[in-house]
């Protein structure tokens, strides 16, 4: 195998601005648009139904409007079959039944699909439990890495992490996707993988410190990313595989998901190189950060 | 030269062997069935039960897989979901209501496999179909009613004590306050309270104001929270109770926090049914009709259910519907529906003590129901705001004239229907609800989607370890291969221990696995790629494999222990479905490293550890 040799730090400028780009425009969605939280955050009804034939979307909300329902939001659902309505008030927990009895009894030939009602109390606090846990994991991650690795380690890979979580948030918030709890445990799930991605970036950066004796930190930390390069892009890929499987395959409900995953990989991976590595050298990594466990080890034999 | 010590192949192998035989009952899918069972322990289910359950069968053209005795219960096998629903149908209608006839997945483990403790993993709701309710319990109604029982208590032994009273009451911020004519019968009957009840139980206060003198009783901090926890823990079983009754095959009851319950009812398709009879919250109080000369403060005023006439009923509680301990539905003389009661002992003693004592006047059966009303109430700023307002709605159903003095069975008549006297039966039977409830969530997944979420899921499973398995082949050539046995053991050891934690399985979860395939490979990748260098560097071949083994070991570790920590925190905060994934990502994570590691390890010795004359690697 070719030794690879890319000067990646020399372009870790222009990176960092696109990162910072990035950010703002994430975090300007994020402040001007927020997320559009699902269901399962912001409480309300939601029933999906599926027609013998494709179904007509205005009928069926005049059906629902004559029945009595405010504002009913109705809309296909993966196919033109299947049709999801959604009403976003707190509405009773016989609202599933209901509805479908109202389309029924409207003469249209439906059956019920799934019927999901959330009171708006739960959704409060899941979204109060699913902020919480995030912090959380980016804390404990903080930590871990804090004390198998060293201070200025732990915060590259936070503000790894961060980036990578803030990207994918911007993004459903952009583009208007539906945040739902799958989603959130998809976003979780990113923070578990660009970690993973990070930590060897950061195994090998600390491994050559201690073995590679000549050149600057830039140096090494350019030869320890050319390293584990092939590795980095071979798992991206093998994950990036599995996601696009299941984003093309794993039905509707598992969408969200899947692409929340998709661009958190694709950022990560990317985060691994740049951010984690950038913040290492903006806090001026030495070889002294990592030396001294290995002298005291050998202090201690006799 | 690279070898495994023997123990550590066979340590390998036997791991792997219980992965395969823990993992196999996964391959006998589950027969739709039927299970009959009594809907009181007095109902005995036995052959001739289940042969007139077969022959109904028979008749109606259904075609059985098989009928017999599993376990306590007969459970009878059917060939598909349809003739499940019909088969349901007619034995509930050849055997009666005096039977529970409840849909199931039966098991086709082999018995072996079963004597070993084997099963398959359990499918979540999105996958099966299938109704999930979460129920908050009113947790302040419920200590309002217990000062309601305290204040009936506290009047009783006043009088019975000679203790002069103006009024007990009870007001909405759970203060109960005793009023008095004057300043010495106030400190008797706060000196009497005190006595009455242990020492910690209330906090007490005196004051005095135009209207009279008052002791004013607050329930403590810890007898608070000691009723909630109660109230909770009852409405649990009544709760499991009545889902017992709706005859639900593997249904989940538990509590969820401090005063949420949760409930998942796999398979349930009429989940108006199931809604009914879970939220009811109908109680019966059993009262004596006031006296001509009664005072007002102790006396309510009540309407009949089914007529506008009114009677006067006294405030005092003689039992209430929680002291029951059987009902059963029938028809009086007049073929009118009536409901047979038997009380449990302190209940039939109350009924006994007041009742001899009042032959000849007549007692009244309230019936008692919580409704929650959502009112939406538009603010100053044009949004609506949504008012949860909780409504307790009590009316007489019979009012009846005691000749005897009562003891632990009666009867109660005035019902509406034969349907009502058996559903009132039912709730009775499993128990009153001891404070109301009301859904908080609920979700519904019919059986066709959970058909297609099986069939998507399954299908990117395969898809996404068929990609990456093609990809690690032509990428790593022998050591790919060797990934790739890894890969697929790593699946088969992942379904055998979520089967072993009897996990559920949802559509998350599947989605862990596909991602737990994506990055499996991730340590052999780290491997290969240090082997890779080590040959660079111009390596042995042999020492590369050592070296290359040695030193990913740390990174690997590192990277898994961190994910590790992520699913864990997943599973902390998740619920339902979320947890799914948490569960199938911590457990992908462990078994990747298993098989990574050792399992690849193993292979490559196999493969490469004794050829000395090794030149290249096919890596």
């Amino acid at each position: 195998m070719k030794e690879l040799n890319i000067d990646f730090m020399a372009q870790r400028k222009i990176a960092a601005m696109v990162s910072v780009v990035l950010l703002v425009v994430a975090l300007g969605s994020l402040a001007v648009r927020g997320l559009s939280f699902g269901l399962d955050f912001t409480g309300g009804a939601l029933v999906e139904v599926s027609y013998q034939q494709s179904a007509d979307l205005n009928a069926t909300r005049q059906v629902l409007q004559s029945a009595g329902f405010d504002d009913p939001v109705v809309q296909n659902f993966g196919t033109d079959r299947d049709v999801l309505i959604r009403l976003q008030q707190d509405s009773s927990p016989t609202l599933g039944d209901e509805i479908v009895s109202a389309l029924i009894s409207a003469g249209q030939e439906v059956e019920l699909r799934r019927s999901e009602y959330v009171g708006a109390q739960v959704g409060d606090e899941l979204r109060d439990q699913g902020g919480l846990g995030m912090l959380f994991a980016l804390i404990v991650v903080m930590a871990y890495v804090a004390v198998r690795f060293q201070y200025k380690f732990s915060l590259g890979a936070v503000s790894a992490l961060v980036h990578d979580v803030i990207l994918v948030l911007g993004a459903f918030s952009l583009l208007g996707w539906d945040f739902d709890l799958t989603v959130l445990a998809a976003v979780l799930a990113v923070i578990g993988y660009s970690l993973n991605d990070t930590i060897v970036v950061a195994d090998r950066i600390r491994e050559n410190f201690r073995t590679v004796r000549t050149g600057s930190s830039l140096d090494i930390i350019n030869l320890s990313i050319n390293q584990t390069l092939g590795r980095t892009l071979v798992t991206s890929l093998t994950t990036v595989l599995v996601l696009v499987a299941l984003f093309v395959l794993g039905g509707d409900l598992i969408h969200g998901f899947a692409t929340a995953l998709l661009i958190g990989v694709i950022v990560g991976t990317y985060s691994s190189i740049y951010v984690a590595a950038n913040t290492l050298v903006a806090l001026k990594i030495d070889r002294v950060d990592l030396l001294p466990p290995v002298v005291e080890e050998d202090d201690g034999r006799p | 030269m690279n070898r495994f010590p023997l123990w550590k192949n066979a340590l390998i192998l036997v791991i792997l062997a219980v992965g395969f035989l823990y993992a196999s009952p996964n391959l006998f899918p589950d027969d739709p069935a039927i299970q009959l069972a009594g809907s009181r322990s007095s109902v005995v289910v036995d052959q001739p039960i289940l042969d007139r359950a077969i022959d109904a069968l028979d008749q109606a053209g259904i075609e059985t897989k098989s009928a017999s005795f599993e376990g306590k219960l007969p459970i009878i096998r059917l060939n598909s979901a349809e003739a499940q629903l019909k088969a349901k149908a007619v034995v509930q209608q050849a055997l009666g209501d005096d039977y529970l006839v409840a849909l199931n997945l039966a098991e086709t483990t082999p018995d072996w496999l079963v004597a070993l403790g084997a099963g398959p993993m359990k499918l979540g709701l999105d996958l099966r179909g299938g109704v999930h309710f979460l129920m908050e319990v009113d947790l302040e109604t419920a200590t309002q009613q217990r000062l309601e029982v305290y204040a009936s208590e506290i009047k009783r032994f006043l009088r019975e004590d000679r203790i002069r009273y103006r009024a007990v009451n009870v007001d909405d911020e759970g203060t109960l306050s005793v009023r008095f004519r004057d300043a010495e019968a106030r400190d008797a009957g706060a000196t009497r309270i005190r006595e009455e009840y242990p020492q910690g139980e209330f906090t007490f206060r005196s004051d005095e104001s135009d209207q009279g003198f008052f002791v004013r009783l607050n329930l403590s901090e810890q007898r608070i929270s000691e009723l909630e926890s109660n109230a909770v823990e009852q409405n649990l079983t009544t709760l499991r109770n009545r889902v017992n009754e709706l005859g639900v095959s593997e249904p989940l009851v538990q509590r969820q926090g401090k005063g949420r319950i949760l409930i998942q009812l796999p398979g349930v398709q009429d989940t108006a049914a199931a809604k009914r009879v879970l939220g009811a919250t109908a109680n019966l109080e059993f009262r004596l009709e006031a006296l001509p000369d009664a005072g007002r403060t102790d006396t309510e005023t009540f309407r009949f259910r089914d007529s506008p006439r009114q009677a006067i009923i006294e405030r005092d509680i003689i039992v209430t519907g929680t002291q029951v301990a059987g009902a059963t539905a029938a028809f009086d003389e007049n073929s009118r529906p009536q409901v047979n009661i038997d009380l449990d002992g302190p209940g039939g003693r109350a009924m006994n003590r007041i009742t001899r004592d009042a032959i000849g006047r007549r007692m009244a059966v309230l019936f008692i129901e919580y409704r929650v009303v959502n009112r939406y109430q538009e603010a100053a700023d044009g949004t609506v705001e949504t008012l949860r307002e909780r409504k307790v709605e009590k009316s007489i159903i019979s009012l009846a004239t005691i000749q005897s003095a009562l003891g632990n069975s009666f009867r109660i008549t005035g019902l509406d229907s034969p349907a009502e006297a058996s559903e009132l039966a039912l709730l009775l039977r499993a128990g009153a609800l001891a404070a109301p409830i009301y859904f908080v969530e609920e979700r519904t997944v019919g059986p066709s989607l959970g058909a297609e979420n099986i069939k998507a899921g399954t299908l990117s499973v395969v898809a996404g370890l068929a990609l990456v398995l093609l990809f690690m082949l032509v990428y790593y050539k022998v050591f790919g291969l060797i990934a790739n046995v890894a890969l697929g053991l790593n699946l088969v050891l992942l379904i055998a221990v979520m089967s072993m934690l009897s996990a559920t399985l949802t559509l998350p979860g599947i989605a862990g696995i596909v991602l737990t395939v994506g990055m499996a490979v991730d340590a052999n990748v780290l491997i290969f790629s240090r082997i890779k260098e080590e040959l660079a560097r111009g390596l042995h071949p042999q020492q590369a494999i050592a070296g290359g083994f040695d030193r990913a070991f740390v990174a690997i570790v590192d990277a898994n222990i961190t994910t590790l920590i992520v699913a864990v925190i997943l599973y902390a905060v998740g619920t339902g479905p979320v947890q799914g994934f948490a569960v199938t990502l911590a457990v992908g994570i462990c078994t990747s490293v298993f098989t990574a590691i050792l399992v690849t390890r193993a292979l490559v010795n196999l493969v490469y550890g004794r050829r000395r004359d090794l030149k290249t690697l096919a890596i």
